[in-house]
Parts: structure tokens; sequence; C-alpha cells
């Protein structure tokens, strides 16, 4: 596995006002399952420093094994040689919702701006079909089609593109505020 | 990830210890479904006190070896569930689909 860039953001415990937003790490792994537990390990120190809740931390780190694991079964059908590249930004959503803008400094003065992680997962295996990403009712008790469940509830954005013979998945999670109590 | 099991009376315990992925589901499955469907076992204890994460193939494993335990007639039942784990199983609404308890003690008294 090959780390090419990382960035650790004060331990979590405060954040700069004036740090930069963009890459925070990249990793080019093959598709061995018994690196999955490296990444998870990766992606749980990654999202605690960048100020996430234990609960967001786990539902990340869940929809990203989760998302390597379908490529490792799927894509590359249980090959441990392919390549899988794993992306990780810091991102920022712009009051308008629909406008995230990348590597912009981190605005915290009070303006609608929310702060997240922007993760791109890329696989050269053959394009997914609509009908491969189907997900099992959860009223069914039955064994599988629970994975991509994770992902879509783990993440505030989930999104599939096929580009040069390559499959990107595109997973946007911010750091939401924490809800106030209303006792009044 | 580490499988061991212990039986006391009736009842056989899986002490499963790390983390259930892909790369270490298809051990588990086979832990369970031997004691449940080979060697039918009236009461099998799945012990996760010791087990961090679990995947949604690890899941899948613990709904299967379920169903192979109502189609024989015998219990699964498991403890120890650590909050990764439950909430893992709280996101597929399995939480009450399983009977589950906090302690050995509990599970075995049952």
């Amino acid at each position: 596995m090959k780390i090419t860039h990382l960035e650790r953001r004060n331990g979590g415990k405060q954040r700069n006002s004036r740090s930069k937003g963009g890459l925070l790490l990249r990793l080019e792994l093959p598709s061995k399952s018994g690196l999955l537990c490296a990444v998870r390990g990766a992606i749980e120190r990654l999202t605690e420093s960048f100020g996430f809740s234990p609960e967001d931390c786990r539902a990340v780190t869940r929809a990203v094994d989760e998302a390597l694991t379908n490529i490792i079964r799927h894509a590359y059908c249980g090959r441990a040689d392919r390549p899988i590249e794993l992306i990780i930004n810091s991102i920022h959503r712009h009051p308008n919702p629909k406008r995230v803008i990348p590597k912009r400094p981190v605005q915290r003065d009070g303006s609608n701006t929310a702060e997240g992680l922007e993760i791109l997962i890329c696989d050269r295996g053959p394009a997914i079909k609509p009908e491969q990403m189907c997900m099992r009712a959860l009223e069914e008790v039955k064994a599988g089609g629970l994975g991509l469940h994770f992902i879509q509830q783990g993440m505030d954005i989930v999104e599939y593109t096929r580009a040069k013979e390559s499959n990107r998945l595109r997973l946007v999670k911010y750091i939401h505020a924490p809800k106030q109590d209303v006792t009044s | 990830m580490e499988i061991s099991t212990r039986k006391i009376d009736k009842t056989v315990i899986v002490d499963l210890s790390g983390d259930i992925d892909l790369g270490n589901t298809p051990a588990a499955r086979k832990a369970f479904l031997r004691e449940v469907k080979e060697n039918r076992v009236p009461r099998v204890v799945i012990n996760l006190s010791k087990v961090r994460y679990i995947d949604s193939s690890g899941v899948a494993s613990l709904v299967e070896a379920l169903k192979a335990s109502r189609d024989v007639g015998s219990r699964l039942i498991l403890i120890g569930l650590s909050t990764s784990v439950r909430e893992v199983l709280q996101l597929s609404r399995l939480l009450k689909i399983f009977e589950i308890y906090d302690k050995e003690e509990e599970a075995l008294a049952v």
C-alpha cells in the first residue's frame, strides 16, 4: 500500500481557521482483503483528527470499507492484484448546497459553509450496471445486500461515475453541528 | 481474527476476537454453520465482546447462521455487542431479529 500524502489537523482538538483545504490523503493499494483493516485504521484516525463525532467516524469508515469490499468482490471478482486508488480531500459546502468548493480556507466566521471530507475511490474493473447497484429491502431478513445501505446511510453524497475505463465512487460527508436540545 | 469454541453442557460458545470483514468472514461463517448444522448444537452462543468491527458480509453470515438454527430448531444467541457492532445491526434493522444478551451468564441462564 502506497501513501503519497497525509496532512494531520491539530489532533482534532482545535481546527485552525487559517488552515488550507485540499488533499489530505492519497492511497494506492492492491485489491487485497487483508489490507482493509489498515485502510479502516487510516480512515478512523483521519476522521477523528478532522473533528467528526465518533458516530460519524464509524459511519465514514464503514462506508469506505464497504465500497472497497464491493470493488474487491464484484469489480475484481476476488483478484488480489488489481489497483485501487483512494483520495481524500477536505472540502467546503457553499450556502448554495449544489455548490461544493474544494481547496478553500476553512470559514469559521459564522457563515453557513460546512466543512467536510470528499472521498474518491477508483478502480479499473468493468463498468457497473445500474441493476447491480440495487439494495435489498431492509424488511427482508436475508443474507447480503447490506453494503450499499451502509454506504448510503453513512454519507451525505454518494455518486458513481464511469470515465476512462475506471469506476469512480465519490463519497462526501460534512461535519454536522451537534443537535441542540430545545428545553423551553 | 481468532475463532475458538467452548462447550458448556448443551451449549457451544463461539468466541471471536478481532474484526470481521471480507477477509475473514468465510472462517466465521464456517464456524457458525459447523456448530448449528453439522454438530446440531441445541444452543449456540456467539461471543462478540472482542469484535471491534463487523461489515455487511459478517452480518450476512450471522443472518445465515440464524436461519440455519431456525431450520434445525436450535437457538442462536449473540452476546457482548460493542457499540460498533450494535450500530451495524441496528442499521440493518436486525437488532430485534436476534436473541441478544450483554453477558455470557445471561445467555446461559435462559
